[in-house]
């Protein structure tokens, strides 16, 4: 029997609820990073050549394979939640974990590219030297490290909620089926920060 | 249970030294706990609500010492109160504050929270730790302010515009974007908090075609909330990015564009104007048909206009930006949508005066606060539609005029409204009348004080007087100095509430369930309600606003 919290008088419907919820907070992280989509259709549109010329700079397989990961992880991810609504805790616990392992292996390689941005003198770090060929590379640069960052913060907090969500149903504290939208949010989250890598890749990899 | 006080302290019993209370206050949510912590860390969105109240009645008091700041130097035409960048400080923090820190929050998050799960019959908000949380979050965003105040201010105005605040301004423009980046996830959980709620906890019966008019307006505000305040998050966060890293986006050396980010900015703020000005509506609603004892007329349109100016508010940003060199095309497109805000707009003035037709008129105050409300919003939009033609905006645009147009619609009309509702549910909140006459004298001359300083301001800005400068030319000083004397009388009517408001808490009489005789949930249960709410669950068989209309032959209540 799942525990009903004060407002709600049954379990479905603190279930619909918290879901609902999640998908109200995740319109909302839409919003946010629909304000960085935005600059860069402004520069886009105001800078084509140039914007061009700095996505073929950019390293694209390493992009390809960090999309490849998340879509990996994301699928994992699918596969726990569907595990956790049929209360095999310990199959979704482990899939929970690949998805946190494949989720720091995106990071690590990130670190790697912008490592090897930083020494092609591209990466915009502050105290960084830096060699553009036109301004608006550098207004590109910018607007990538920034987007490529805040989306990197998204992925440590999923990374996070996965790895404490695993822990719990491996040692069964978790109750389940019960307490299954917890899977299932921190599942949308994760889908979620899957989507907008998958909005930036091509914005920032594959603009020709 | 009675709503009778005892006398206290009881003169036969030595121990008993408390005040004196009723039965129904004994068990209601101000007693159910007397600790520090039963306050800090409650999930009782009633007690929430009077956390944000305290909160926002002390910026309410900073942002308005700023405004005295202000008026106070304007009263002569040179500058020889402030310097000039000690003025611009003035004014950006009055706009800060007021703007983030009292007005947005202001209706959505005391009655909001102390109201919506009331009215459609909930124990509680959806998700009561996360409401506790987004006032925690609104402290901290709260202390960067003040952070921001004793560092020695910002000067950027409330707009934050670059390149001014990107590459300029020397003040503390990073911690200001911080304070308020951090309000927004306050705002934003709220937002969320009360969409849930009024979808999934809505009590038995309570349609949505029943849900009382402010519910409506707190829920058109609240998908603005969750849906243009992280617009705003990332646009101070850009900002944040190029001051403290040198990242920039809208630098124009960068081939950037500053005009981008006025975009961005009024993306959110515009529709953050309708954050403030929608829960006004909503309250205005429940006054106009309490105090008119009849049900609202047209209440599926009244209900309606507030959604549309929800999704309306989304497309008309761009008549900030009239002549900052958008495309013309652009622009009046811009113009015709804002025009459009006026249909919505009218639709609600007029329904209220039709729901006051032929209605049995109690002059209280809190509809004498509606009476203004309507009064003023009716000047603050008309002078809108005047500035939203392109031609005329061109003339008066970043005068005061458009000072005066904003401040009749968002303290003419939200702190009106704010203190409407004070005045109609202080009974309900704790349970005590407060003296009606101090009431209706406060309410006029909140009325008369406001109208006194900014109807100048309206001429002022048409002479040609440009907002946010304190050194003008000596043939506006008369209209300058009755607009300060406005202000000291606004300023001494919006402090009178609190003497009598509080006064009453003591020595006010017991108010009874439902001292207005109006309709709705809330009413049905005790002055203040028990901690949760309802004895027993309401189930909803009627209509909002089912009172009994008076026929010729009936005899006066």
């Amino acid at each position: 029997m799942a525990e009903v919290h004060e407002p709600f008088a049954t379990p479905g419907q603190q279930r619909e609820a918290a879901m609902m919820g999640m998908y109200i907070f995740l319109a909302s992280e839409m919003m946010l990073f629909s304000g960085l989509f935005l600059v860069a259709l402004y520069l886009r549109l105001t800078h084509p050549q140039e914007v061009v010329a700095a996505s073929r700079q950019m390293h694209v397989f390493l992009g390809a394979a960090n999309t490849a990961l998340l879509l990996s992880s994301s699928f994992l991810v699918a596969l726990a939640v569907e595990a956790a609504e049929g209360g095999r805790a310990r199959p979704a616990a482990r899939r929970l974990s690949a998805a946190v392992l494949l989720g720091f292996f995106f990071l690590a390689l990130k670190a790697v590219e912008y490592r090897m941005e930083y020494g092609e003198k591209i990466l915009p770090l502050p105290g960084a030297s830096t060699d553009f060929f036109a301004p608006a590379q550098h207004a590109f640069m910018n607007l990538y490290l920034i987007a490529t960052a805040l989306h990197a913060v998204h992925l440590t907090i999923g990374i996070g909620l996965l790895a404490v969500l695993a822990v719990r149903m491996q040692r069964g504290t978790l109750d389940l089926p019960a307490r299954r939208v917890v899977v299932t949010n921190a599942g949308l989250y994760w889908h979620l920060v899957d989507v907008i890598w998958i909005f930036l890749y091509p914005v920032f990899y594959l603009a020709r | 249970m009675t709503d009778t006080a005892q006398e206290r302290p009881d003169p036969e019993n030595l121990a008993d030294t408390g005040l004196s209370e009723t039965g129904v206050e004994r068990v209601s949510y101000l007693r159910a706990g007397h600790t520090l912590k039963s306050w800090l860390l409650t999930t009782d969105h009633k007690r929430i609500a009077i956390l944000y109240m305290i909160a926002i009645t002390f910026f309410f008091f900073v942002g308005g010492v700023a405004a005295a700041l202000v008026r106070l130097d304007l009263l002569t035409p040179a500058g020889d109160l402030m310097s000039n960048e000690g003025y611009n400080r003035a004014f950006t923090l009055h706009g800060v504050v007021m703007v983030w820190f009292f007005l947005i929050p202001s209706i959505p998050n005391t009655f909001g929270n102390f109201l919506l799960p009331l009215m459609i019959g909930a124990r509680d908000l959806a998700f009561p730790r996360l409401n506790l949380l987004s006032w925690y979050i609104f402290m901290v965003a709260g202390v960067f302010t003040l952070l921001v105040l004793i560092l020695g201010g910002v000067d950027t105005g409330w707009t934050f515009y670059t390149p001014m605040s990107s590459m300029f301004a020397h003040g503390q423009v990073v911690l200001a974007a911080t304070a308020v980046f951090v309000a927004g996830f306050s705002s934003i959980l709220t937002g969320l908090n009360f969409i849930v709620t009024v979808h999934r906890l809505r009590c038995p019966g309570m349609t949505w075609g029943r849900l009382p008019l402010f519910v409506w307006s707190i829920y058109a505000t609240s998908l603005i909330l969750v849906l243009a305040t992280p617009v705003l998050s990332v646009t101070l966060a850009l900002i944040a990015a190029e001051r403290l890293f040198g990242l920039g986006v809208f630098d124009p050396a960068l081939g950037g564009d500053p005009l981008l980010y006025q975009h961005l900015f009024w993306f959110y703020s515009h529709p953050a104007v309708y954050i403030m000005v929608l829960p006004a509506l909503g309250v205005v609603s429940e006054l106009v048909a309490a105090a008119a004892r009849k049900p609202i007329f047209g209440y599926s349109f009244v209900a309606g206009s507030s959604m549309a100016i929800a999704v309306l508010g989304f497309f008309v940003w761009g008549h900030h930006m009239f002549v900052s060199g958008q495309s013309m095309y652009a622009s009046a497109v811009f113009s015709f949508l804002s025009i459009a805000v006026a249909i919505p707009s009218g639709i609600k003035v007029y329904n209220w005066t039709a729901t006051l037709y032929k209605g049995h008129i109690s002059l209280d105050p809190p509809f004498l606060f509606a009476m203004a409300f309507i009064g003023l919003f009716v000047v603050g939009g008309l002078t809108g539609l005047i500035l939203a033609m392109l031609a005329v905006d061109v003339h008066v645009h970043d005068t005061y005029f458009v000072v005066a147009h904003f401040h009749y619609i968002m303290v003419g009309g939200a702190v009106s409204a704010y203190f409407g509702a004070l005045h109609f549910w202080w009974p309900k909140m704790f349970g005590r009348n407060y003296s009606l006459v101090w009431g209706r004298i406060s309410a006029l001359f909140i009325f008369l004080g406001f109208n006194l300083t900014f109807f100048p301001q309206f001429l002022l800005g048409y002479l040609g007087m440009p907002r946010r400068y304190h050194v003008y030319p000596p043939e506006f000083q008369v209209l300058h100095v009755l607009s300060s004397a406005g202000a000291t009388i606004l300023g001494l009517a919006y402090a009178m509430p609190f003497v009598y408001l509080l006064h009453a808490l003591r020595y006010g009489s017991p108010a009874g369930p439902n001292p207005w005789g109006a309709t709705g949930l809330e009413w049905q249960t005790g002055s203040p309600p028990p901690k949760h709410n309802f004895e027993t669950p309401p189930v909803v068989t009627r209509p909002a606003y089912d009172y009994h209309i008076e026929m010729e032959r009936d005899d006066d209540g």
